[in-house]
């Protein structure tokens, strides 16, 4: 069974149809690539796919692990193996990371009937990825994202990532706004969880970030569907090329 | 006719409020007196409504109607009860003074120890001398009427360079159902002093009961004072409370009020800065539900020059519940750099709760930095969407944001275990919302 299965699936935001009918499967392991020019329905699509509130699904279906994702809650979507890291991650004020943290660690296993971490075992945890991540300690003591730069956004999003090991991860834009340095960090980060049990869902606009987080399938979106897929070659293809084809095509 | 009818009669029940308790009223024949006039004026004035500009948004005679009878002194039972609540209402290390149903029970007071360190007396006891603790200068219908009803308080002295050793907890409790009680306290702070007075407002099993407290705070030069005051009572009670507070020179002042309790509530604060040099940090949440009314009113007079005032207040509103914060601040045509500040901020958790904000500037002097600012609004969707993407359900996610928005005003509470002890009021209030 696929991990995550999205059929024909149409949505609508404001009455405007943003989604036309996408396709899309991903099984465990798998690294997939999302790539398409600004406005072709990329964060619409993992948005749907989060549960964020706002927008109508009109036709269609996701499916995770075989489940109807569209008639779960966001929450219980978190706690049954889909992060989305955001493009925008939001600031929090009052709110310590670390608060944060671990009583969204604690939600999740709670929902799935698992007993909650102690605070030492939360605590080594934390400090391990943080320190892998290049996040320092008193980062984690401020309100979530509040006064992070960029960079130090990205690599929250994948702290929480490594904490609360989903099995579906999806990338929405995590290169924007990063430098080449900050870009290898968060990415090794990323790499590091990859595993035949997880699958990533990579979303970019640029092939840059696809030298670091190597694609096993690499899809290009235009106008509210998938216009093409392919091997990992596909992005070069698109560097070369640009997007305007498939604009076309759409 | 009828409505000519209406008013007879319940001018006739409001003397009857005065003359059935007058008996059991303490003072001296010159406090009676006093007691007499005050009553007058509030007989003349009636309840507060919503054409008196201070109570625009406060209509006590809608709110609540009537005051009902002075309550009868606790009796043994009473006080047993009430021996079990000052256990469970104490706060650790504080020493106690207690009030039940508007009487000092001394048996359940911290007297002696506090007495060591500081003068201590009863209202009932100094009124038999002083006709003046009955006296402030306001012209409002229910501190009229606390001046003639007044049955206790406590009466506290301070002196000059006294460092309390540990903060005092004046505890009112209610026992009564459909009753009223009336208190009055007198603190004053000497020069110098160090000091952290508590006062907490709590039903002991009562229901319907009503509450009118008066405070007169005056504080020294070079004085350090903590006064925070928390509300819980029945959620069917009435608390009208007035707080009159006088601050010296270089002296630092932080107040913190918490109400999660009364369906009608209202503190109004009058604080003059007197003494140049000084800061104020007044501060306060209020977490309302169901049909509960909250009422903070702040009057801080900058009455002389080089005084900072903050003010940092939440509201956090859920189902049809109305909170009221009047702010004003006063600068004097002598109150030249005074630096005054105030913040409103309401949360509403439903479409049916309403805040009514109202900060107010009256300027006289020109070389001032006062400003304010109020808000009113829910929480953000696209906070609470993030926490619910990470695991949280919606109530967990709006717990903590709601402790975050609340936080804003707690962090004020200079003193940690006092600031620790009202986050875990604000998170025991949120728990019972899940
Ligand atoms: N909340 C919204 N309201 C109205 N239009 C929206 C909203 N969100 C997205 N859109 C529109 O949907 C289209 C796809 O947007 P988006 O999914 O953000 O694209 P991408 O992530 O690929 O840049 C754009 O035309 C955008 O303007
Ligand atoms: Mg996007």
């Amino acid at each position: 069974m696929a991990l995550l299965e999205v059929k024909d699936l149409k949505v609508r935001v404001e009455e405007r149809e943003i989604l036309h009918g996408l396709n899309l499967t991903v099984n465990e392991g798998e690294i997939h690539a999302i790539m398409g020019p600004n406005g072709s329905g990329k964060s619409t699509l993992s948005h749907v796919i989060a549960g964020k509130p706002g927008y109508e699904v009109t036709d269609g279906q996701i499916l995770f692990k075989g489940e109807d994702l569209l008639e779960m809650a966001p929450e219980e979507r978190a706690a049954k193996g889909v992060f989305l890291a955001f493009q925008y991650p939001v600031e929090i004020p009052g709110v310590a990371t670390m608060t944060f943290l671990r009583t969204a660690l604690n939600a999740q296993r709670k929902a799935r009937g698992e007993s909650e971490y102690s605070t030492p075992d939360f605590l080594k945890k934390v400090r391990e990825v943080s320190k892998s991540l290049n996040i320092p300690q008193d980062m984690l003591k401020r309100g979530v994202n509040v006064g992070f730069s960029g960079g130090e956004k990205k690599r929250n999003e994948v702290l929480q990532m490594a904490l609360f090991e989903p099995s579906l991860c999806i990338l929405d834009e995590m290169d924007s706004g990063l430098d080449i340095d900050a870009l290898r960090i968060a990415a090794d980060g990323v790499n590091a969880l990859h595993s035949p049990k997880r699958a990533m869902v990579v979303i970019t606009h640029y092939q840059r970030l696809l030298n670091y987080i190597v694609p096993d399938i690499v899809h290009v979106m235009s106008k509210g569907r998938v216009v093409k897929s392919g091997g990992k070659e596909l992005a070069l293809e698109l560097e070369a090329s640009g997007y305007a084809q498939f604009e076309d095509a759409a | 006719m009828n409505v000519a009818v209406a008013k007879t009669g319940k001018g006739r029940a409001v003397s009857d409020l005065f003359t059935s308790a007058e008996g059991r009223l303490p003072g001296s024949p010159s406090v009676i007196a006093v007691r007499r006039e005050a009553f007058e004026t509030y007989e003349r004035l009636g309840l507060p409504h919503r054409r008196i500009e201070e109570w625009k948004y406060t209509d006590l005679r809608a709110l609540v109607g009537e005051v009902l009878p002075l309550s009868a002194a606790p009796d043994a039972a009473a006080l047993k009860r009430a021996a079990d609540a000052v256990k469970v209402h104490a706060i650790a290390g504080a020493r106690k003074l207690v009030l039940v149903d508007g009487v000092f029970a001394s048996d359940l007071s911290d007297v002696k120890a506090l007495a060591s360190e500081v003068g201590f007396g009863t209202l009932r006891e100094a009124l038999e001398k002083d006709a003046d603790l009955l006296k402030t200068a306001s012209t409002d219908a229910v501190i009229a009427l606390n001046a003639a009803m007044a049955t206790d308080g406590v009466v506290l002295s301070i002196a000059d360079g006294t460092q309390l050793s540990a903060p005092i907890q004046i505890i009112h409790l209610a026992t009564a159902a459909s009753a009223s009680a009336f208190t009055r306290s007198r603190v004053m702070v000497g020069k110098g002093a160090r000091a952290t007075i508590i006062e907490s407002f709590v039903a002991v099993g009562a229901k319907a009961y009503q509450v009118n407290d008066a405070v007169v705070l005056s504080i020294g030069d070079n004085a350090d004072v903590a006064h925070i005051r928390l509300m819980d009572d029945a959620p069917d009670a009435v608390n009208i409370s007035s707080h009159f507070v006088t601050v010296g020179a270089n002296t630092k002042l932080n107040f913190f009020n918490m109400t999660t309790g009364a369906a009608v509530s209202r503190l109004q604060g009058f604080i003059t800065l007197a003494g140049e040099g000084s800061e104020l940090s007044a501060n306060g949440v209020n977490l309302l539900q169901k049909t509960e009314h909250g009422d903070t009113t702040l009057v801080v007079d900058h009455a002389v020059p080089n005084c900072v005032s903050r003010e940092v207040f939440r509201a956090v509103l859920d189902d049809r519940a109305h909170s009221v914060f009047q702010g004003r601040i006063i600068v004097r045509p002598d109150a030249q750099k005074t630096d005054g500040k105030m913040m409103i901020r309401a949360l509403l958790l439903s479409d049916e709760a309403e805040a009514d904000n109202k900060p107010e500037l009256e300027i006289f002097a020109d070389d001032v930095s006062c400003g304010h600012g109020a808000t009113a609004g829910a929480l953000d969707d696209s906070l609470l969407f993030y926490l619910k993407a990470r695991g949280l359900p919606e109530k967990q996610a709006q717990a903590l944001l709601i402790q975050a928005f609340v936080g804003e005003a707690i962090e004020q509470i200079a003193d940690d275990g006092l600031r620790e002890h009202v986050i875990g009021i604000a998170e025991r209030w949120l728990e019972r919302r899940q």
